[in-house]
């Protein structure tokens, strides 16, 4: 971009005040939606270490479905269920065997701590035993998690499981 | 005897691309016409041995090779042929080969075309192309072998090679994992192969865009050599992200379409860099500026093309494709890293040629050139978004150790005011003129079609729509539509008068002789009708959930859906269908019956199946909420009232016709002084 002579610096001027302009806007607009919009993403351990520092604010929080747990309402659509905790990080999950298996021993290990989800909607059909919750809302002052948001995955569909024919062998 | 034949191909297509790499780069040296030319013909030979290899796994798949991990993994003996077939592209490894084998038939596609002008760009075509075709077949030859088997060794373990380990035995389980049946759509069946055409496409303009600023011929000859490319990958990658819209909508019955997961905004990041290229590279043709930009664009849209392959196939991001634990994401970046330095230095090293001979300066705030790179501008606004939306959760996890996300309120939020501007200026853009515009000339042009429009806001304030972002949405939408159409009725009523041609004639020749003109007003046209949907979804949705015993029925949005009965029977696939009957009313009046369903597979997977009532004005969406452990007499129900939302179907098929106007090849262009007498003249 030459300032050509017949305009020079004013010409020029003001695609700059343009482009900056626009460049604000778009700043401003992710700043300020980050501010209203943006959610913390836990696990099950941080999100009760921070304890009631959070509570009222926009959570996300992955944990495994206890299954066992899963209680639907069918006439008042009440949905409550517990996640127990699993590392936040696939890089964890990688080392320590995959994604099936992790959310697998987080269900069966009674140590693990737990956090009762509360929710009211439908029942997603994906919201089964050692599926993989990620779920949005915010911590109740009683500790229990209130969900605006259920977002699950079954790992097993998807991965390179062992056919289970040959893993008893 | 095939996974190892199949393998073979991928090998030989391997060393083929990697010698025509080396072919075309020595010959270019050498000044070897002939090496050059061999290396092109390596690169075509690619076409064939990928198809072979292609082939191979698609009758692995089909006759239901189990001892493959691959087909066991995406395929089971119930699944119908076509879906096998399609299960190419159903998991990781097999989506890997279709890249590659639509890439193949891409650069043979183009190596193809006679290259008597433009004879230096061939070798480095055949270069880029021939690099990205060889990182694909060397993902899928070392990391992600679609023909990996099961063996069986000897200590009693199950492990997956290509080759048999010391003293293991071919394993084959008895059947196969089968696709998940939410992914059993015609949606899903095409949304990946659309969406990867998209991106494969794309290649082709990025090579020919690095062949010019190698060679420094930086003029806009490359630009018209891929400008048909370019406008048809656009097509494959709108198409492609409307039918996972589609999937979406029909399939996964929480009565949207869109849901700013993660996976589909890398979709997005594409198409956001690759729709301002498709207008600048107008500018650059007529004008002879924007070569910078376009060059910025061409490269950010090869990077993301790569990049969304990347998001959505490497785990990296917690979505709803959940293709968790890659093995193939520091390959990925690694490569994205190179070609993004080596691209940035050709273009630091070009710089100075691509000055634009005509300066920007000596254009007015208004002028077509100025509104063309403000549009740019606010697209890049929108990407920027979308990428720091995608980012932002890692690098703050990295940073501060606290991750935080954001949802499709973040998205909406930021996006929205920017998708707005972009639509006022699909209002303004086609009034401007060259070089000089004011608000005046502009005015002059544009206060009829904007009539229509000023009519509006004020009929639904009537009406008692009282959203102000609506009404300013809805404002846009309909003075869009209405300078759009007058374009049209401007352009053939001029022809009309000083052709002699009655208007429906002249409407023809007019699109007809400057399709690409036309074909992207009719775009314009579909974004509009896309945008009525979102509008209509976004601000007036309404759902309410209730439980009904059968003669109960449910109030929304002047609708009664009344439960009629319920039956539930096997279907011959093994699943349990459960089935609803719902009739609706309006004003008394019967207006039909629907049925949703709830299907539940033998496998413990359930899938609720909306049944939707469309018309033009809205949706109505019912769903038979999770039916396990419910009885006859508390049925739950999820209804849902989706204004507009069909205009984002319908404005689809309106893309791809415009598209195909727009690409469709010219006949006899015509003349200067011909286009002259019949187009208007608004400027000074």
């Amino acid at each position: 971009m030459q300032p050509s002579p017949n305009t020079g610096m004013r010409g020029r001027g003001k695609f700059i005040v343009g482009g900056v302009l626009i460049l604000a806007a778009v700043i401003y607009l992710i700043i300020s939606s980050t501010r209203a919009n943006a959610e913390y993403f836990m696990t099950v351990d941080e999100l009760q270490a921070k304890g009631t520092s959070l509570v009222g604010q926009n959570v996300r929080i992955s944990g495994a479905v206890a299954g066992s747990t899963i209680q639907f309402n069918a006439s008042t659509n009440d949905l409550s269920f517990e996640i127990a905790n699993v590392p936040g990080d696939n890089a964890t999950i990688t080392a320590q065997g995959g994604l099936a298996k992790v959310l697998h021993e987080a269900v069966v290990d009674p140590t693990r701590k737990r956090l009762m989800i509360v929710y009211n909607g439908p029942k997603p059909d994906l919201l089964r035993d050692e599926a993989q919750a990620i779920v949005t809302g915010h911590l109740g002052e009683d500790g229990v998690f209130h969900a605006d948001e259920l977002l699950l995955k079954c790992p097993t569909k998807y991965q390179e499981a062992v056919p289970s024919q040959a893993s008893g062998n | 005897m095939l996974a190892e034949f199949g393998f073979g191909m991928l090998l030989m297509a391997f060393f083929t691309g990697l010698f025509s790499i080396g072919a075309a780069v020595y010959g270019h040296f050498t000044k070897s016409i002939r090496w050059v030319e061999s290396g092109r013909r390596a690169l075509q030979l690619t076409f064939p041995l990928v198809s072979l290899a292609a082939l191979s796994l698609i009758y692995e798949l089909v006759t239901g090779h189990f001892e493959l991990q691959y087909v066991y993994s995406v395929t089971s003996r119930a699944m119908p042929t076509y879906l096998k077939i399609t299960a190419l592209w159903g998991g990781q490894a097999g989506s890997l080969i279709f890249w590659s084998w639509l890439l193949s038939a891409f650069a043979t596609a183009v190596t193809l075309r006679k290259w008597d002008r433009d004879r230096e760009f061939l070798p480095w075509v055949v270069v880029v192309t021939a690099v990205t075709l060889s990182f694909f077949l060397s993902l899928s030859i070392f990391f992600e072998n679609p023909f990996a088997r099961w063996w069986q060794t000897l200590n009693g373990g199950l492990v997956m090679r290509m080759f048999a380990p010391a003293g293991g035995i071919l394993f084959t389980p008895p059947d196969g994992q089968g696709l998940n049946e939410l992914l059993r759509h015609p949606g899903m069946i095409f949304h990946p192969p659309m969406l990867y055409s998209g991106f494969v496409a794309f290649v082709i303009p990025y090579a020919f865009a690095m062949a010019a600023l190698i060679t420094g011929r930086v003029d806009d000859r490359w630009i018209r050599l891929t400008r048909r490319w370019a406008l048809v990958a656009w097509l494959f990658l709108s198409v492609g992200l409307v039918l996972g819209m589609w999937w979406a909508y029909d399939v996964l019955g929480w009565g949207g379409y869109w849901g700013w997961d993660s996976s589909e905004v890398a979709a997005l990041l594409p198409w956001l860099v690759a729709t301002p290229f498709l207008h600048t590279i107008i500018i650059q043709e007529k004008r002879q500026m924007f070569k910078q930009l376009n060059m910025i664009l061409i490269i950010l849209t090869y990077v993301m093309v790569i990049v969304g392959t990347f998001l959505i196939r490497s785990g990296l991001l917690s979505s709803v494709h959940a293709f968790a634990q890659s093995t193939i994401g520091y390959q990925f970046i690694v490569f994205i890293i190179i070609m993004l330095l080596a691209s940035i230095g050709l273009l630091i090293y070009r710089w100075k040629d691509l000055q634009s001979a005509t300066p920007l300066t000596s254009t007015s705030l208004l002028s077509k050139e100025a509104l063309f790179l403000l549009a740019a501008l606010l697209f890049g606004g929108v990407f920027i978004v979308c990428f720091w939306g995608i980012f932002f959760p890692i690098i703050s996890e990295v940073v501060t150790a606290q991750k935080i996300t954001v949802g499709p309120e973040w998205y909406k939020q930021a996006v929205g005011p920017l998708f707005g501007t972009i639509l006022l200026l699909m209002g303004i853009a086609p009034l401007s003129s060259w070089t000089y515009g004011t608000l005046k000339t502009i005015g002059r042009s544009g206060w009829k079609p904007a009539i229509p429009a000023f009519f509006v806001p004020l009929i639904l304030f009537i009406v008692n729509v009282r959203n102000v972002f609506a009404l300013i949405g809805f404002t846009l939408v309909a003075y869009v539509a209405s300078v759009t159409v007058f374009e049209f009725w401007r352009g053939s009523a001029a022809r009309s008068h000083s052709q002699h041609e009655n208007i429906g004639r002249a409407l023809w020749n007019l699109v007809a002789r400057n399709r690409r003109r036309y074909g992207g007003y009719i775009i314009h046209i579909a974004m509009v009708m896309m945008a009525l949907a979102i509008i209509g979804v976004e601000m007036f949705q309404t759902t309410t959930q209730q439980s009904l015993a059968t003669g109960q029925s449910i109030q929304l949005s002047g609708y009664t859906i009344r439960y009629d009965a319920l039956a539930q029977f096997p279907y011959n696939d093994g699943r349990m269908v459960t089935r609803a009957v719902v009739s609706v009313l309006k004003d008394g009046k019967n207006l039909g019956e629907l049925y949703p369903r709830y299907d539940y597979y033998p496998d413990g997977q359930p899938m609720t199946i909306p049944a939707v009532r469309s018309t033009l004005a809205g949706d109505l969406y019912v769903v038979l909420v999770n039916w396990e452990n419910n009885s006859v007499s508390q049925t739950p129900f999820k209804v849902y009232h989706n204004p507009l939302v069909i205009w984002l179907w319908i404005g689809s098929f309106v893309l791809i016709f415009g598209t195909l106007v727009a690409a469709w090849p010219e006949r006899e262009p015509e003349t200067a002084w011909e286009s002259m007498k019949i187009m208007p003249v608004f400027s000074k």
